[in-house]
């Protein structure tokens, strides 16, 4: 059994602010990420799939087609863009790298079989650096 | 435990499938089907599992794990030419997958035996591309 993982990267801003809590509950827990007008970073993401080796084409997955899903299901839509005025999900929740990566893995497990209509290969997790120190990992299976 | 070791390689190669018609491989290598071939900096992340032995506090000598891909991997394939000069890439296209597995069968044998197993085999292609192999389960017959 194979992984095969490839990266991505894009651009975006965002703001940490949750409606839960006051402006200085807010403030104090997010520090910087809380301030006003919001701040950006260059995301890597990772998409790692498994699966066993097509003996034809000596690959476990078409990373082409891969390729192909990651910029239009996650890419088109995020790439320099403000997730909070811009992605639907992050008018309810905090544009945190944990809530984004389930964001990203969740919409990428939603399509998944309209490009990959076999048993394999299946997603297995998505991976998103926020910055190089700071790294998110979710599993496609704890996404409803 | 885990222990990992990094080595890097820089070889040619193109992927091609004989099996397949010239336009069935261009749609599905893409430019890699290219038929002069091309080169990467492959990089290759050796991970062996095992538990610290009580005298030496180590899973395994790192100088013995480098003797080893040194002489399994980086002698042969560095500075090659993956397709004609690297058996059996002549009849097995190297891909990434290809490439993981053909070094996992290499290192295996050398750690059956000893405190540490084979865990993974990690292959960057690029920094945007990277496989994993963690070997076939066993045969239940």
């Amino acid at each position: 059994m194979f992984r095969v993982t490839r990266r991505y990267e894009f651009a975006a801003s965002h703001r940490l602010d949750s409606p839960a809590l006051s402006e200085e509950q807010n403030r104090d827990l997010y520090g910087k990420c809380n301030h006003p007008h919001g701040h950006g970073h260059n995301y890597v993401i990772e998409v790692s799939v498994r699966g066993p080796l097509d003996e034809i084409s000596g690959r476990a997955v078409d990373t082409a087609r891969l390729d192909e899903l990651v910029a239009r299901e996650v890419l088109g839509h995020f790439h320099q863009r403000n997730l909070n005025a811009e992605i639907a999900a992050f008018s309810v929740r905090v544009p945190t790298s944990e809530n984004l990566a389930a964001e990203v893995c969740g919409r990428l497990k939603a399509a998944w079989h309209g490009e990959f209509p076999g048993k394999w290969p299946q997603l297995e997790r998505v991976r998103i650096a926020e910055t190089a120190r700071n790294i998110f990992e979710i599993g496609a299976d704890e996404i409803e | 435990m885990l222990i990992t070791r990094k080595i890097e390689f820089s070889a040619s190669h193109v992927c091609r499938n004989p099996r397949l018609s010239e336009e069935e491989n261009r749609n599905l290598y893409g430019g890699a089907a290219n038929p002069h071939g091309h080169g990467h900096n492959y990089v290759v992340e050796v991970s062996l599992e095992g538990m610290p032995d009580a005298v030496t506090g180590m899973v395994l000598d790192l100088k013995e794990l480098k003797a080893i891909l040194n002489r399994e991997i980086v002698e042969p394939y560095d500075h090659r030419f993956l397709n004609r000069e690297v058996p059996p890439f002549d009849s097995v296209v190297p891909t990434t997958e290809n490439i993981a597995r053909e070094i996992w069968r290499r290192l295996d044998p050398h750690f059956s035996n000893g405190a540490a197993r084979l865990h993974a085999v990690r292959v960057y292609e690029t920094a945007d591309l990277y496989v994993d192999y963690f070997g076939e389960p066993p045969c239940s017959a």
